[in-house]
């Protein structure tokens, strides 16, 4: 089970963000989760949206550099240490985090943790034997 | 194919004679009617008599642009106002342009010369030829236009610029022939693209890509993108326009138009003669111009000849695609640096759009060279790593060709300016105030 994110090329100028948000909002895309990291020259923007595949459409019209890539999506209690439990896990099985992010909604008491790994597959399948809780691209619709 | 085979595969040694012939008349000529050169040619003692071999064209006094403006406008005409029948002027980007005139005799070998090079990449008068070159002041466009026309095509005077109607002429039009510069061919390439028109709803199948250098590297590119066959031609317009010399089908250098110039290599620096083979700056001595007849002009071009016979069978000699211009070279940190160096290697390049803009600047009396490129692969967004790895991969690619470390800055896709003309890719701030 997977998710789809975005990647986004931006520069680090003012107003590269802008032209991103501004294009996704027209278009009545919501933005569900969001991360970004930057270098002296370049930052890479990570979206987690409610259609990735139109999302990617709008943002190659206007001209940027986008990918689509599966990441994997765990719902977790909002309570300490319940984050642990994943990354634990994982840990044991020695599966690498590349990098990961978190978000909240107004609903229900989980936080959602966005991870990108080096196994997809056996991460999600060694998470959900453990009795954590996926989500998946209709989830993140409906979350 | 040829447009007149006879004088195009001449042997060498009628062709050589002839040349000699033409030169002692041009000599005679400019001494006559050109106040400039009666002075010039008195001051070094040469007379069409002290020409006896070819090789004694190394006594008469170079000319410069720079002796074109000194004599702006019309100073070095050789003819009187009523046997001109045209003036075209290049764009002077500094100071004021120079202004060069032709008698109808000039247009009438003008166009059969770019005949000569059309018909030597293959077109024929069955094609349709889409000349996106601006019309103007600028030699390009008329020059090619006539030669086209003589040749029997079918000519498109689109011009250059609105590239949305380049690319649906090409389509709609059924154009087989382009011409442009090849950063604008590159560019009507992608606008095409966008527009949802693929190489299959093309006919074109020749383009002759010109006014600017255009590496290999960037060929392909052009190649990839339209589906022609890419040709590269020469000129300027202190000698004519474009028709000074152009590829063959082999494309192993361009021929020159040996009847009408007389070319040589000079060393930049000394201007000795350098021989058959080795590098240096072109020089070049229209043998026929009667409008405006320069003698051994500078034309701070870097190239070699090779009088070698082609596959093609033409005894014309070849000059190498050029290598970079004295004037364009860039000294930076005291390294010379051809911009074209530069383009080969980002055009090699996976992963970035063979656009690039080069930024100089000055820190504590350093030089800086900031080279950004168009980031064109999404799948290298996964890791900061991989963007990494290709932003080094290029500055150790330029180092080794360049012997100069640069930064290198990844760009959004079409952030860099495109041209319609000659595409101007060098920001100098390096003599800006503060630094």
């Amino acid at each position: 089970m997977a998710i789809n994110q975005l990647s986004i090329f931006l520069e680090n100028k003012p107003g590269t963000l802008v032209l991103v948000t501004d294009a996704l909002g027209r278009a009545g895309i919501d933005i569900r989760a969001m991360s970004l990291a930057d270098t002296q020259d370049f930052g890479i923007l990570r979206l987690i949206v409610g259609d990735a595949k139109a999302a990617k459409e709008i943002l190659s019209d206007i001209g940027c550099v986008v990918s689509i890539t599966q990441v994997v999506g765990v719902a977790v209690a909002d309570t300490p240490g319940a984050l642990t439990e994943v990354t634990r896990l994982l840990c044991e099985h020695g599966i690498n985090i590349e990098y990961m992010y978190a978000f909240l909604t107004s609903r229900g008491s989980s936080a959602y943790v966005v991870l990108r790994v080096n196994d997809n597959d056996r991460a999600s399948a060694l998470l959900s034997e453990s009795g954590i809780q996926l989500i998946d691209e209709s989830d993140i619709k409906t979350l | 194919m040829f447009f007149q085979k006879e004088i195009e595969t001449m042997p060498r040694k009628k062709l050589e004679e002839l040349q000699l012939e033409r030169l002692r008349h041009q000599v005679d000529f400019c001494s006559r009617n050109v106040p400039f050169y009666a002075k010039r040619l008195a001051e070094a003692g040469v007379t069409p008599e002290r020409i006896k071999v070819l090789s004694d064209a190394q006594y008469i006094p170079l000319t410069t642009k720079a002796d074109i403006r000194d004599n702006y406008p019309y100073g070095l005409f050789a003819v009187p106002m009523k046997e001109i029948v045209r003036i075209h002027a290049s764009s002077g980007t500094t100071g004021k342009p120079t202004v060069v005139g032709y008698t109808k005799r000039d247009l009438d070998n003008w166009s059969d010369c770019v005949a000569r090079l059309c018909a030597a990449v293959g077109v024929t008068d069955e094609d349709v030829a889409q000349i996106a070159f601006g019309y103007g002041l600028f030699t390009g466009a008329l020059g090619l236009h006539y030669g086209l026309e003589k040749l029997g095509c079918a000519v498109i005077p689109v011009s250059s610029g609105n590239t949305e109607k380049q690319a649906m002429l090409l389509k709609d039009f059924g154009t087989t022939t382009l011409i442009s510069t090849p950063s604008y061919a590159m560019y009507i390439s992608e606008v095409a693209r966008e527009m949802g028109i693929a190489r299959k709803d093309l006919k074109l199948r020749i383009g002759l890509f010109g006014s600017e250098g255009c590496t290999n590297e960037l060929r392909q590119k052009i190649e990839q993108g339209l589906g022609v066959f890419s040709t590269d031609n020469y000129g300027m317009s202190e000698l004519m326009g474009p028709g000074v010399s152009g590829e063959c089908v082999y494309r192993n250098g361009l021929h020159i138009n040996e009847d009408h110039f007389l070319a040589e290599i000079i060393d930049p620096e000394t201007g000795i003669p350098r021989e058959p083979g080795e590098e240096g700056e072109l020089v070049i001595t229209p043998l026929t111009k009667e409008g405006i007849p320069l003698l051994r002009y500078r034309t701070k071009d870097i190239t070699r000849l090779n009088l070698e016979p082609c596959a093609c069978g033409r005894t014309f000699a070849r000059m190498e695609k050029v290598s970079g211009r004295s004037d364009d070279m860039l000294k930076i940190r005291g390294v010379n640096v051809f911009p074209s160096q530069i383009e080969s290697v980002i055009a090699a390049i996976k992963g970035v759009a063979p656009h690039y803009e080069l930024i100089l600047t000055r820190k504590n009396y350093t030089d800086y060279l900031e080279v950004r490129v168009e980031l064109s692969d999404a799948s290298l967004l996964e890791h900061y790593g991989e963007l990494d790895n290709l932003r080094n991969t290029i500055v150790s690619k330029l180092q080794t060709v360049l012997g100069l470390k640069a930064k290198v800055t990844l760009a959004a896709p079409s952030s860099i300016r495109r041209y319609e003309g000659k595409a101007k890719r060098i920001i100098d701030k390096r003599n800006e105030s503060g630094l």
